[in-house]
């Protein structure tokens, strides 16, 4: 063992082996705090999507974008009314409440969507409102009223009569600055959106949200269901290691230890686990992936157990095989079986050892090739119905056709990750393999 | 036998090597035979989940029928019970012509068999785009593209990498070199991870090549067009396949022939004087052939069945995307022949390249105890 923690020792020689290494322990890092952060639980909560998201805008850019251009694209900006400052007059059977929301808007690029999200506490009387907005050149639009009930969404964004009024989006037309010809520019400054609500019971009350939805979003933007990016691009990692380094495991450790069973009973164990691999080398591996997750299920756990499966019979066998054979003649074998050695600690403890480090960058290397499995068959529509993976993201805006709409960001930042595991295990798998190999170091 | 032995003797000595290379060579394709019997009859075993397949067909039928049915307006007056009687009657049919009513177990051998003996027989859902249902005549009209896409992009890189292969080990350690070993960990990504990046580059940020497809639509009528359409159509994934898989290629073939090109034959060829062409010629690369012939034959191989999802990426009408639609379909009979026609090519290259190792490598002898 002292040789591997030389040739390990040696690693620090190697530039691309130092960044592989860097690349894997930020992986390593991100899924370790990915972990901790969102419980297990909670991430599937989040992913599954829903009510959760409402107030998070839909497929925004990541906010870095802003970086890159010249004019700022918003960041979605929530105000909550203050009892403060709301006015109440009271009438026979009713009290008018006067409740300002005011709204910094620092922009010339419009947001995507503006909503409010009403809070109001009542019996059985519904509140009724009526809203006017005011523009920073102090001029008023009215927004028009309605009853709300306990907890509602008003999309003023949405609202098609005053869409016909405004005779643009809403949301574009109540920021647009009418000092600009041609193509419409948000106007900063404050803008105040006025609520006037008439409650009909003395222990009612009434809060508003507004919600200035954004075109970017954190540090990696938003899906289609407002899914903020960021929750899958975390989980993902720990969920593409765990895979890629089960599976790699799974496979080496049990494919090495059946061939040098194979080598050490030789005789029809040997014939059979060759023929076994014959047989294996024909059977399909992904298009039975894909029958599997198309007629059981997209379990990830249940495609691993396949991949490994599958993996133990691989062709690797022969070349296990072909190195263990000269082993087996070796003199320290020989005075092993002369002091009465069992078959199984032959197997374990002289034969396996011998080869392991041969046998270590091909291991590293195999582990981005089931990393980049599971994200393919993502890709395919078979990800795993619960978990967030990368891949799925991609699936998600492959089905969305994101690159056709403009969002890249949402192709690239799942790609990104993926190709620096890729990278990461690659460049260190390298440069291990000129170190233990001995043929490659003279090179 | 040397040339001392008598005349006969020597005879009967080539004719035993003639009887024990008869032998070998059955008892391989024997051997070859029997592995490809078990690896589809597994397969066609995998393709019905055990015979589990055939009920979620049945009730995927009569879904079908029954929707038809009331979908019909022929049969909205029917009464209930008549209009069950019915759609019961259509499903029975159904089930006896796709033989769902005999046990697995029977029909997976019929399959077996007709599998080996090439008869692929008809599709139970899908049809050719001419609208034949026979199986060979659904994978013949892929066929083409497939083999026009996977066989470019593969001469293409395994070409281009011995060339470079041997021209860097004959200066290892050169700018270019480094840059090779530099660059050969980026061959992890598969090639449709980096076909999506060049989608996105030249198709969307730069739109000067369509994303996907494989040819105009409509089709162009002249065939020089409809050729030059295919032709740009095909830069993307050709593109991206050899990206994914050319620095990988070029540094593995450049370290194989390094390898050999340390051993001492060639130190002694070199120490003769020989001109380096004759060198890299017979003492390097004639010792490799057999490697380099397995790989080719490999690859060839590996041609058949394409790319699942390279294809799909790319919209590639070819034998990928339809094993794919066909597990989609359960249409067995579409699944159980790529496979089988896959396994038969597998068998076969084996076979061939025990015969020309053979002949390119005299070390190896046939009959000789095996490798």
């Amino acid at each position: 063992m002292s040789a591997l923690a030389d040739g390990l020792g040696q690693l620090r020689r190697y530039p691309s082996a130092v960044a592989g290494i860097a690349i894997i322990a930020a992986l390593l890092a991100i899924a370790a705090w990915a972990v901790i952060a969102i419980p297990y639980g909670s991430a599937l909560e989040l992913w599954r999507g829903g009510a959760q998201w409402q107030q998070y805008p839909v497929n925004a850019r990541p906010a870095w974008v802003n970086w890159f251009r010249t004019s700022s694209l918003p960041a979605t900006q929530r105000v909550t009314s203050d009892p403060a400052t709301v006015a109440v007059e009271e009438y026979p059977g009713a009290r008018r409440l006067v409740i300002p929301i005011e709204l910094d808007y620092a922009h010339r690029e419009f947001p995507s969507e503006l909503n409010l999200f009403i809070d109001a506490a009542y019996l059985e009387l519904e509140p009724f409102l009526r809203m006017t907005w005011y523009t920073p050149d102090a001029r008023a639009i009215p927004l028009g009223g309605r009853r709300v009930s306990r907890a509602e969404r008003i999309s003023i964004s949405q609202d098609l009569a005053l869409e016909r009024r405004l005779d643009a989006l809403p949301h574009v037309a109540l920021f647009a600055d009418p000092a600009v010809e041609g193509r419409p520019r948000a106007l900063p400054g404050r803008y105040r959106l006025e609520i006037e609500a008439v409650v009909f019971e003395p222990d009612a009350t009434l809060g508003a949200t507004l919600v200035s939805y954004g075109r970017v979003h954190g540090l990696a933007g938003t899906d289609h269901q407002r899914r903020d990016l960021l929750v899958a691009l975390l989980w993902g990692t720990p969920v593409a290691l765990a895979f890629g380094l089960i599976a790699a495991v799974g496979t080496t450790l049990t494919t090495l230890f059946i061939a040098a069973a194979g080598v050490w009973f030789g005789g029809w164990l040997d014939a059979f686990i060759q023929r076994i691999t014959e047989v294996n080398m024909i059977l399909p591996v992904l298009p039975i992936l894909v029958m599997v997750g198309t007629l059981y299920s997209t379990s990830i756990w249940l495609m691993l157990g396949v991949v490994v499966a599958f993996g133990i019979f691989s062709a690797s066998i022969k070349m296990y095989r072909a190195m263990l054979l000269p082993i087996r003649e070796a003199p320290y074998i020989e005075a092993a079986r002369a002091y009465g050695v069992g078959n199984t600690r032959m197997i374990l403890r002289y034969m396996i050892p011998r080869i392991l480090p041969v046998l270590i960058p091909g291991f590293v290397t195999l582990i981005p090739s089931f990393v980049f499995l599971e994200a393919s068959l993502a890709v395919l529509g078979l990800g795993d119905p619960e978990l967030p993976t990368w891949g799925k993201v991609m699936n998600d805006a492959q089905s969305e056709s994101a690159l056709y709409h403009g969002y890249y960001y949402w192709v690239m930042g799942p790609a990104v990750l993926l190709m620096l595991t890729g990278l990461g295990f690659a460049m260190l798998g390298f440069a291990l393999d000129r170190i233990f190999n001995p043929r490659l170091r003279m090179i | 036998m040397s040339e001392r032995a008598t005349l006969p003797a020597a005879r009967w000595g080539r004719l035993r090597d003639l009887r024990r290379i008869m032998l070998f060579t059955l008892l391989r394709l024997g051997g070859l035979l029997l592995t490809v019997t078990i690896g589809v009859y597994l397969t066609i075993l995998i393709a019905n989940m055990g015979g589990q397949v055939d009920e979620l067909r049945i009730v995927q039928i009569r879904s079908t029928i029954a929707d038809a049915v009331r979908a019909n307006p022929a049969f909205a007056s029917m009464p209930l019970d008549e209009r069950q009687a019915l759609v019961e009657g259509q499903v029975q049919q159904e089930i006896v012509r796709l033989r769902l009513d005999q046990p697995f177990i029977q029909r997976s051998f019929d399959y077996l068999w007709q599998a080996m003996r090439l008869d692929l027989g008809r599709a139970e859902q899908m049809h050719s785009d001419s609208g034949s249902r026979e199986v060979a005549a659904i994978i013949v009209e892929r066929l083409p593209a497939t083999l026009l896409l996977f066989g470019t992009a593969n001469f293409l890189v395994f070409f281009t990498s011995i060339f470079v292969a041997l021209y860097l080990s004959r200066r290892y350690g050169s700018l270019l070199d480094r840059i090779v070993i530099a660059l050969a960990p980026s061959s992890a990504a598969p090639g449709w991870f980096y076909g999506i990046f060049l989608i996105l580059i030249f198709a969307f940020i730069y739109p000067f090549l369509p994303p996907g497809g494989m040819v105009r639509a409509p089709p162009p009528e002249d065939r020089l067009t409809y050729a030059l359409s295919v032709l740009q159509h095909m830069v993307l994934p050709v593109g991206a396949m050899f990206l994914s898989s050319i620095f990988i290629s070029i540094y593995s073939w450049r370290t194989f022939f390094l390898i050999h090109a340390s051993e001492d034959y060639v130190e002694m060829a070199r120490a003769k004087g020989l001109p380096s062409s004759q060198i890299e010629l017979r003492y390097v690369l004639r010792p490799t052939l057999p490697p380099i012939v397995t790989s080719f034959a490999l690859m060839l191989i590996g041609l058949w069945g394409g790319a699942i999802i390279l294809e799909q990426v790319f919209n590639w009408p070819g034998l990928g995307s339809l094993a794919f639609r066909a597990i989609g379909f359960r249409d067995t009979p579409v699944i159980i022949a790529s496979v089988v026609i896959f396994a038969y090519l597998l068998a076969i290259t084996v076979f061939l390249l025990d015969v020309i190792y053979a002949l390119l490598d005299p070390r190896v002898k046939l009959g000789g105890g095996g490798r």
